[in-house]
């Protein structure tokens, strides 16, 4: 090969590299190891956690633990699917491009909006993009996030509006009404920002907030992180919403201790919406010979078109987690995501009766859908370390996202995953740790 | 909807419609099989999920049920397994063949790393569980870092941007931060190369800077004459992709660093192409600032057909103090632990990125294919690409016309002048590769090289694989200059579709499946 190039050497062909900067050795780090090794050094690192399988698990806060069917990862794995780039050549992507149509569609049903694009990164940066996007839209400045929204998605917004001219105001996180967040609305509001089910699991009815924002010209970002929910509870887009974001992971994904997820975007069908929207869309279209097919298409909103005027500067998505949504999905289908819903909120409701009863615990909220917050007599950080050294893995302290604040406030979910026997052992290492 | 079987022409429409074939009853052809949309196949009371009836408690959603049905169709499992396997058929992948796609480094995806990710210490492991109960996955970052940081001689790495872009978003706010820290306020101005990847200028606008674009030189590289007159007080730095777009090494990117320092800039390496010179070159010895590394391109975690990706980003002395949080330490008692919160940090982080701590299932691939590779393996990964791309350009140089002269590093950039007076572009030309089984490459990219191919083999391919790849294409090449036009123009005639109205789909788009009036039945 050296011949044909014409080079004596490997080295020859890195001579533009600065003399300076050209190593002589190895770099220090272990060199190759066989795949038993490497292995074996991986598991040790693996079996030093505690998986939400071995542990009653009452974990949430924008992250939920779900049965996902064996199917689901069967197909992802396909390496058709798993070793397929972003579908730049449609003739030879079609299986991608279909499934994409089919999560746009499945999206933007679930959500009652008209159209949904082929997935963000995560919530957190679909609510963020949401957030500027609609500041494109109304050529407004100002944004109102309710402090109910995830603390993580609220700052993960601000540092993407950080040195733009949109300015993030952030109402208090207590209050269970939107009140404050209508309060903030004026002439000037390109968006509220509002979710539902929100952090500490409350349920909001978005048609006052949509209706007030909407005489003023502000758009309603409704944000929501678990999916499941909306297979019980009103859609975004049936209570006004003009975009709806949210997390995407409990259907398909599975927990990853945090990435990657996958961020669900949908919007109205309107011109100056979708002229505006982030990241990918698939479209319908025909061949040379009339059929049917799919490709990616109004791209001229992209970076790789349009550079320093894009709407976003996203490239790669959350494609093969987009695929194990729609793959869960459609196993669900409606009957499947009904029920599923209606599992995941009666198990909640029993595990609030168990935990409710307990002496100085008490409920917070008047809503739920799988996960709610309680008021504990003590310091819930300390509570949820408590649990975890008797093998209960019992939820979220408000101050791990709210630092400083909601000290005796504990969030828990309930999901279709846990047992009677979970709860049981749940209430009482609970009142064992009180 | 009712299916009109009453008569052959109504079938190839219908058949047409939903994406079959109008020759056969069915719509397939043998194995290459006829698959309606979901909404065409399932219907809302189909299930593929076992679970059990609820018990029928009464609701406590504060009146906020749903009030009409979701309109989601339902499979059973084997007809899941099937729309989907079938679907999967009509995919090109990394484990079909060559892919040849410049800048996307298409590798091969040891399976080793899937086999890793799904441990359930890795995968059933919640972000915010208690940090005693995840200590493997802390450690497993802080080990990744180390590896990234001494790959790259930088002495700090943000580990949380989601993919590429994600992580140029990262450097690009440590700079701005830094600037603002410094009182550097007039500093706006970002320079960026008219080869940048399109992610370049649109970060750096979202980070509130303007874009200033300097042209290539006639070898394809940095015109360091244009570079240098755009220095001034206004500059806040360069995004420079190295080895850059062209595939070609920045020879003079120490001086680029040296000078855009003493203009009081910073330099942004783009680091899309590190795994061109992974293990031999490391970009902290070439004056770099932050450079984010695609853990979906050099170290292997698959693409997925459009993702995820990750993008931890590493960042000089001088930015460290500005990277955002999440970040791990490691205790004083050889443990672990999270810096979440701005406040707890020790430095002046410049925010969040995202929730949670990043794409923790890349970092358990593409920590698994370093430790598999080593310090030795990734040298040789770096080498191979280059000696592979190389060949490729030095097969191809007597019927195909490289843009630049002399030795390429990973990947090979013909430009079209090969094509001048055939009737036949760049397009046409990817799309009859696609005829002979191969992915095309990289087509009108980057944008500073007509009608630009930009081939990208990586390490993945042995010398054989490479020769019929090459034979193919010089065929091709001379088929076009032969005058054979109709088989790029009608092309791709093999694939699972013909060429797709990208134009119509733009104009008359069409985003989501509705449900169709149903004209038979009205009618009767």
């Amino acid at each position: 090969m050296l011949d044909a190039i014409g080079v004596a050497s490997i080295d020859d062909l890195f001579t533009d590299v600065p003399e300076a900067a050209r190593l002589d050795g190895l770099i220090d780090l272990p060199t190759r190891q066989t795949e038993l090794q490497v292995e074996r050094a991986m598991s040790a690192m693996a079996s030093r956690n505690v998986a939400a399988s071995h542990a009653p698990f009452f974990v949430g806060a924008g992250a939920y633990k779900h049965h996902v069917p064996a199917t689901v990862d069967h197909l992802i794995q396909r390496s058709e699917f798993l070793t397929a780039y972003t579908p730049y050549q449609p003739e030879i992507s079609q299986g991608t491009l279909q499934t994409l149509f089919e999560f746009q569609t499945q999206v933007a049903l679930l959500t009652g909006m008209d159209v949904a694009n082929a997935s963000m990164y995560d919530g957190s940066t679909a609510c963020a993009e949401a957030v500027m996007m609609a500041a494109r839209v109304t050529r407004r400045t100002k944004a109102v996030m309710a402090g109910s929204v995830h603390p993580h998605y609220v700052e993960a917004s601000k540092t993407l509006a950080k040195y733009s001219d949109v300015a993030i105001t952030v109402t208090d996180a207590a209050p269970a009404d939107l009140d404050a967040v209508i309060a903030e609305i004026d002439d000037t509001t390109a968006c509220v920002v509002v979710q539902t089910p929100d952090i500490f699991g409350r349920l909001h009815d978005l048609r006052e907030i949509s209706r007030i924002a909407h005489e003023k010209g502000a758009l309603v970002i409704a944000v929501f992180t678990e999916a499941v929910s909306l297979g019980l509870v009103e859609a975004p887009g049936h209570m006004g919403a003009d975009i709806a974001v949210g997390e995407g992971q409990s259907i398909g994904v599975g927990l990853n201790f945090g990435g990657p997820y996958v961020g669900l975007f949908a919007c109205k069908d309107d011109r100056r919406f979708i002229r505006q929207m982030p990241g990918r869309l698939a479209g319908e279209t025909v061949d040379a010979d009339g059929r049917r097919g799919y490709v990616l298409t109004l791209s001229t909103r992209e970076q790789h078109i349009r550079r320093d005027k894009a709407t976003s500067n996203i490239c790669t998505n959350s494609g093969l987690c987009a695929l194990a949504w729609t793959i869960h999905m459609t196993l669900l289908g409606e009957k499947g995501l009904t029920t599923l819903a209606r599992l995941n909120h009666e198990t909640a409701c029993e595990l609030a009766d168990a935990l409710g009863s307990i002496p100085g615990v008490e409920v917070v909220n008047d809503s739920f859908f799988n996960e709610f917050t309680l008021l504990l007599p003590k310091n819930a950080d300390q509570v949820v370390n408590e649990l975890a050294h008797v093998g209960v893995l019992g939820g979220v302290p408000a101050s791990r996202l709210y630092p400083g604040r909601f000290e005796n406030y504990l969030i828990v979910a309930a999901t279709e995953t846990n047992t009677p026997e979970d709860i049981a052992v749940f209430a009482k290492a609970l009142a064992g740790v009180l | 909807m009712g299916m009109n079987t009453q008569g052959r022409p109504t079938r190839m429409a219908e058949n047409i419609a939903t994406g079959g074939y109008a020759d056969t009853i069915s719509g397939s052809r043998g194995l290459d099989q006829a698959e309606p949309l979901i909404f065409e196949r399932g219907d809302m009371d189909r299930c593929g999920v076992d679970l059990p009836d609820p018990k029928g408690l009464k609701t406590r959603l504060g009146g906020q049920e749903r009030k009409a049905p979701i309109g989601l169709p339902g499979l059973a499992e084997p007809e899941t397994m099937r729309h989907y396997v079938r679907l999967s058929r009509k995919n090109y992948a990394i484990d079909l063949g060559l892919y040849p796609l410049g800048s996307c480094t298409m590798k091969h995806n040891p399976r080793l790393n899937e086999k890793i990710a799904r441990l359930p210490g890795f995968a059933d492991v919640h972000p915010l569980q208690p940090a005693a109960t995840v200590q493997g996955a802390y450690q497993l970052m802080g080990e990744l870092a180390h590896w990234l940081m001494t790959l790259t001689n930088m002495p700090a790495v943000a580990l949380s941007p989601k993919a590429g872009a994600h992580g140029e978003f990262c450097g690009m706010m440590a700079i701005r931060a830094k600037l603002d820290a410094d009182g550097q306020t007039g500093r706006r101005r970002i320079l960026v190369p008219e080869s940048a990847h399109g992610t370049n200028p649109a970060t750096a606008v979202q980070c509130g800077f303007t874009v200033d674009e300097i042209p290539a030189d006639k070898t394809g590289r940095v015109d360091m004459e244009a570079f240098k007159a755009k220095l001034g007080d206004d500059v806040a730095g360069i995004m420079l992709t190295n080895p850059n777009t062209c595939g070609l090494f920045e020879r003079d990117i120490r001086e680029i660093a040296d000078l855009i320092h003493e203009a009081g800039g910073y330099f942004y390496c783009d680091g899309a192409n590190f795994n061109a010179i992974v293990g031999r070159v490391r970009p902290g010895d070439l004056g770099v600032d932050a450079m984010h590394i695609n853990l979906h391109k050099t170290f292997s975690t698959p693409h997925g057909g459009g993702g995820p990706g990750s993008g931890p980003t590493v960042l000089s002395e001088a930015l460290a103090p500005f990277a955002p949080v999440p970040y791990v330490v490691e205790t004083a008692k050889g443990g672990w632990e999270m810096v979440e919160h701005m406040d707890d940090a020790e430095g002046d982080p410049f925010g969040r990125m995202a929730a949670f701590h990043g794409q923790m299932g890349m970092f358990t691939r593409a920590l698994t294919y370093m430790m598999s590779h080593g310090s030795d393996g990734l040298k040789q990964v770096a080498e191979d690409a280059v000696l592979n791309a190389n060949y490729i350009q030095a097969r191809l140089k007597h019927v195909m016309t490289p843009a630049f002269d002399g030795t390429c590093m990973h990947e090979a950039l013909f430009d079209d002048r090969f094509l001048k007076d055939t009737g036949v572009t760049t397009l046409d030309f990817a799309k009859a590769m696609i005829d002979e089984g191969y992915h095309p490459m990289t087509m009108y990219f980057p944008l500073v090289v007509h009608g630009a191919m930009l081939i990208e083999p990586t390490e993945t391919e042995s010398m054989s694989g490479l020769d019929r790849f090459i034979e193919v294409l010089e065929a091709l090449a001379t088929a076009a200059k032969d005058g054979d036009k109709d088989r790029f123009l009608a092309a791709p005639v093999h694939a699972p579709t013909k060429r797709l109205d990208e134009t119509r789909a733009a104009r008359q788009p069409v985003l989501r499946w509705t449900a169709p009036t149903d004209t038979v039945e009205a009618a009767e």
